[in-house]
Formats: C-alpha cells, sequence, structure tokens
C-alpha cells in the first residue's frame, strides 16, 4: 500500500482495506505513535469541512507528522486564479502526502494523476470520501466483531448520500443483507442496487423504520436535507418519521448499535445518546485511529 | 441492379476504408470522431441509402486510409451496427464489425457538470461499464453518462 493513493473506496482491495482496519486496532489501543516524524503532510480544504480537516490533523499530530495546508482557498493563489494542477504540483514539492478536499467531483482523482506524492481524497463534491466509508466499516467491524453476514438498516436519504452509497458498496463483500429505509423520493439509487443484486446479495425497502430496526445488527442513520425535496410539505410530512428517538429502541437485537456520519441535525433523538446502542459519537473518534493507520500504510509506516 | 449498387458502394475505391451500415442520423458524428476532417484523403459521404437490414443506412468511404482497430472501434459508441470494409486493389482485404471498446479516451464529454473534467480540465477518460446499452463510468467523477447523454467534443 505504500505510495498508493486512496482515491475511492474501490480503488483498494478487501484484503488492503481490512489491513488498514487491523492496523486501526492498534492505533485505537496506543495512539500517540510518533512514527512519522521527519514528515510533511499537506492538507488541502478548498472547501471548508472542519470536522474531516481537524479529524486528519489530529491522526497526522498523533504521528507526530507536520501539517502544512489550508482550510479556505481565499488567502491562496487558487483565489488568484491558479490552476488546480499546477498548486497541486507545487505542494507535492513540499510534502510527503497530500489530503484534498475539493466541492469538484472528480478533483481528487486529477490531483493524484498531477501529484508526484500519493493523495488521499478527503471528499470530492458528491462523489467519494473513502476515509469515512473505512470509519465506517471499521466502526462496524469494533462493534460486531466480524463484517460478515450482518443486517444493515441503512435509514434516511440514500439517494443523495455518498456515505452511504460506499458503504453499500462496500459492504457488498461481506454477504451482508441491507434494509433500506427511506422516503419515495430518497430511494437508493438503481445504480447502486446493482452492487448488491450482482452479488446476488437480499435488500428490503421500507417507508418507516420501526419493522426494521428489530432486524438490525447496524443502524446507519442520515440525514434528511429540506433542499432534496421538489415539494417543501412533502419533507413536513416525512421529516419527524425518519427521526430515531429511545422509544423506539425496543426488541432490538443485544449487539445492535447505531451509526451516523455526523453532523446530526435533528434525526437522532438527543435521548438516544445514553442508551448502549448509541455509537455515533465513538465513530468519529474510530476516524482519527483509521487515518492514522492509513496515512502510516501508504508512508510504509507500517 | 442490387449486384451493381454493391460494386459501386464497396469497390469504387482502388484503395481505403468503408464505413458501411452507419445509422443514417449519425453519419457526421463518424466524420467528427474519427477526425476525418483532418484528412487530406478523398472522402466520400453517402445518407439516405436504402439497406435491406436497417432501411436507410448511411456510408463514408476514405481513400487510402487504414485505421487501426482501437482507433475505428470508437465509432461503436454510435454507430454499433457499422461494418469496416478494408480495400485493396479494388478487392475486399478485410472486413470486419465495430465493437465497442473497453476505455475510451477525449471525443466524449461527461454529462456532469460538476465533474473536474468540465471545470479544470478538458481530456475526458471513460469505461464502459454496459457496452449493450452504452453507459460510460467517468474515470474522475464516476457518474454514468448514458446513450441518452452522449455528447461530443
Amino acid at each position: 500500500m505504500k505510495n498508493k493513493s486512496l482515491i475511492s473506496i474501490s480503488d483498494y482491495s478487501v484484503d488492503e482495506i481490512m489491513e488498514v482496519l487491523e492496523l486501526a486496532k492498534e492505533f485505537e489501543k496506543n495512539p500517540s505513535q510518533r512514527i512519522a516524524e521527519s514528515k510533511v503532510i499537506a492538507s488541502l480544504f478548498f472547501e471548508p469541512s472542519t470536522r474531516t480537516m481537524m479529524s486528519f490533523e489530529s491522526a497526522a499530530n498523533r504521528l507526530g507528522a507536520r501539517v502544512i495546508g489550508f482550510n479556505e482557498v481565499s488567502s491562496t493563489s487558487v483565489s488568484k486564479g491558479e490552476s488546480l494542477s499546477d498548486t497541486i504540483k507545487t505542494v507535492s514539492l513540499y510534502s510527503d502526502l497530500i489530503v484534498i478536499r475539493h466541492h469538484i467531483e472528480g478533483a481528487a482523482r486529477f490531483a493524484s494523476e498531477v501529484s508526484k506524492v500519493p493523495v488521499i481524497n478527503a471528499g470530492d463534491g458528491a462523489n467519494q470520501h473513502p476515509t469515512q466509508c473505512m470509519l465506517d466499516l471499521f466502526s462496524i467491524l469494533r462493534t460486531q466483531n466480524t463484517l460478515d453476514n450482518l443486517d444493515i438498516v441503512l435509514v434516511g436519504d440514500l439517494k443523495f448520500g455518498r456515505t452511504v452509497h460506499s458503504l453499500v458498496k462496500a459492504m457488498t463483500n461481506f454477504n451482508t443483507t441491507f434494509h433500506l429505509v427511506s422516503p419515495v423520493e430518497l430511494k437508493l439509487p438503481s445504480a447502486v442496487k446493482m452492487f448488491i443484486k450482482n452479488r446476488k446479495l437480499k435488500y428490503y425497502q421500507y417507508t418507516s423504520m420501526e419493522e426494521a430496526i428489530k432486524k438490525a445488527d447496524i443502524v446507519y442513520m442520515t440525514r434528511i436535507q429540506r433542499e432534496r425535496f421538489s415539494d417543501p410539505l412533502e419533507y413536513e410530512r416525512v421529516k419527524n418519521s425518519y427521526t430515531l428517538s429511545k422509544n423506539l429502541l425496543v426488541d432490538v437485537k443485544p449487539n445492535m448499535k447505531i451509526l451516523h456520519p455526523l453532523p446530526r441535525v435533528n434525526e437522532i433523538s438527543e435521548d438516544v445518546d445514553n442508551t448502549p446502542q448509541a455509537y455515533y459519537f465513538d465513530q468519529a473518534l474510530n476516524g482519527v485511529y483509521v487515518r492514522q493507520a492509513l496515512i502510516s500504510k501508504i508512508l510504509g509506516l507500517k | 441492379m442490387e449486384k451493381v449498387k454493391k460494386q459501386l458502394v464497396v469497390s469504387a475505391i482502388e484503395n481505403g476504408t468503408v464505413i458501411d451500415h452507419i445509422p443514417n442520423d449519425n453519419v457526421s458524428t463518424v466524420v467528427r470522431i474519427l477526425d476525418l476532417y483532418k484528412l487530406d484523403n478523398e472522402i466520400f459521404l453517402g445518407a439516405n441509402l436504402n439497406s435491406k437490414k436497417y432501411g436507410k443506412k448511411g456510408i463514408i468511404k476514405i481513400k487510402d486510409k487504414f485505421f487501426e482497430d482501437f482507433e475505428i472501434n470508437k465509432i461503436a459508441l454510435v454507430a454499433s451496427t457499422a461494418t469496416i470494409i478494408e480495400i485493396k486493389d479494388y478487392k475486399v482485404y478485410r472486413k470486419f464489425e465495430v465493437t465497442v471498446p473497453e476505455t475510451i479516451s477525449g471525443i466524449i464529454k461527461c454529462f456532469n457538470p460538476k465533474c473536474v473534467t468540465n471545470m479544470e480540465i478538458t481530456s475526458t477518460k471513460f469505461k464502459i461499464v454496459d457496452k449493450k446499452d452504452i453507459k460510460l463510468m467517468c474515470h474522475y467523477c464516476e457518474k454514468i453518462t448514458k446513450k441518452e447523454t452522449l455528447e461530443f467534443f
């Protein structure tokens, strides 16, 4: 995996992903390992994303690496009209690894083609966000001790949620049964369902979550955004039926855990936070371990 | 009569390539995809020709020009029925049907307006994920450009 860019989760084989997840377990036990002290990591956030940026910087810092970069473009030469290609070429001279977030879809793949150093995609528009997918997989592995033969319930905006699409694709490698809960307007796109069908796996579709939750090993919640609806009344009608509250957590499996890519708005009530099923904040912390593992692998330090 | 026409269509050039059975509406697209307007060779274009198989068809003949297979297979995206006939000394030297390639670079635009190929760079690259219905997955934004949204540079 040394020097191998990660742009889309499918760039890594299942074995490579598992290698990263196993290493992440090591970082969970011992997060402070200053094995990258001589390394410089460039963190180029052409679009602000405080949460992802801090997670990457925290991971880099715990490895002892120095971080250079920006979290908004107004103070950079990009605002003077420099091309993405030139920015990347230059920065790749100053660093050992580039982490890029960009609002343009495909920008990260393009960056990896012009960069002299490996590139990690930290989100390119509505396209890919592979480290989110890896930390989701890690959270499933940590809570279930396996990725195989699980029942996963995905709730909310399954149409536009890129984290949902990547997770579904990745989980088709592990004999998953999918339970898809969404308003009709926001169903999982057929292009993503194709991955499930190609593997001959089972999936069930619902418009409310009560029934599905009882079958779940993992409940993956996502935010439903008002602007996704052509009819605002439709949004008002459905929004509360996709809110997970404590009173729904009866008769659930004992191993069931709730994940959410965060930020949450109102799709998980705060009364769920203190239940044994709530795992979304641990999930955010897992992001740091997974990114530590990934950075170490790509830099050839582990 | 049929025989005479056949002779005219196929053997009218001494050496060169005939692209036959082009869907009638796509003759000019094929010209563009193959960059034929850049050639100095004699080129004959035909449209609205009768075809037993397809009703109306188009045909292109290019004198003294032979294509590489990968080069000419590009036209399969818009002319999947096309037959390539190579002529040497007025005789059919080689005849084959076009096949849809695995990947295609340039020529086609990504339909996604937010794709980097429509904003920062102009070269495109696609993997053909469905050869029958022509579905192209963009190498960069990973969105699918379908037959209905095919647009050429």
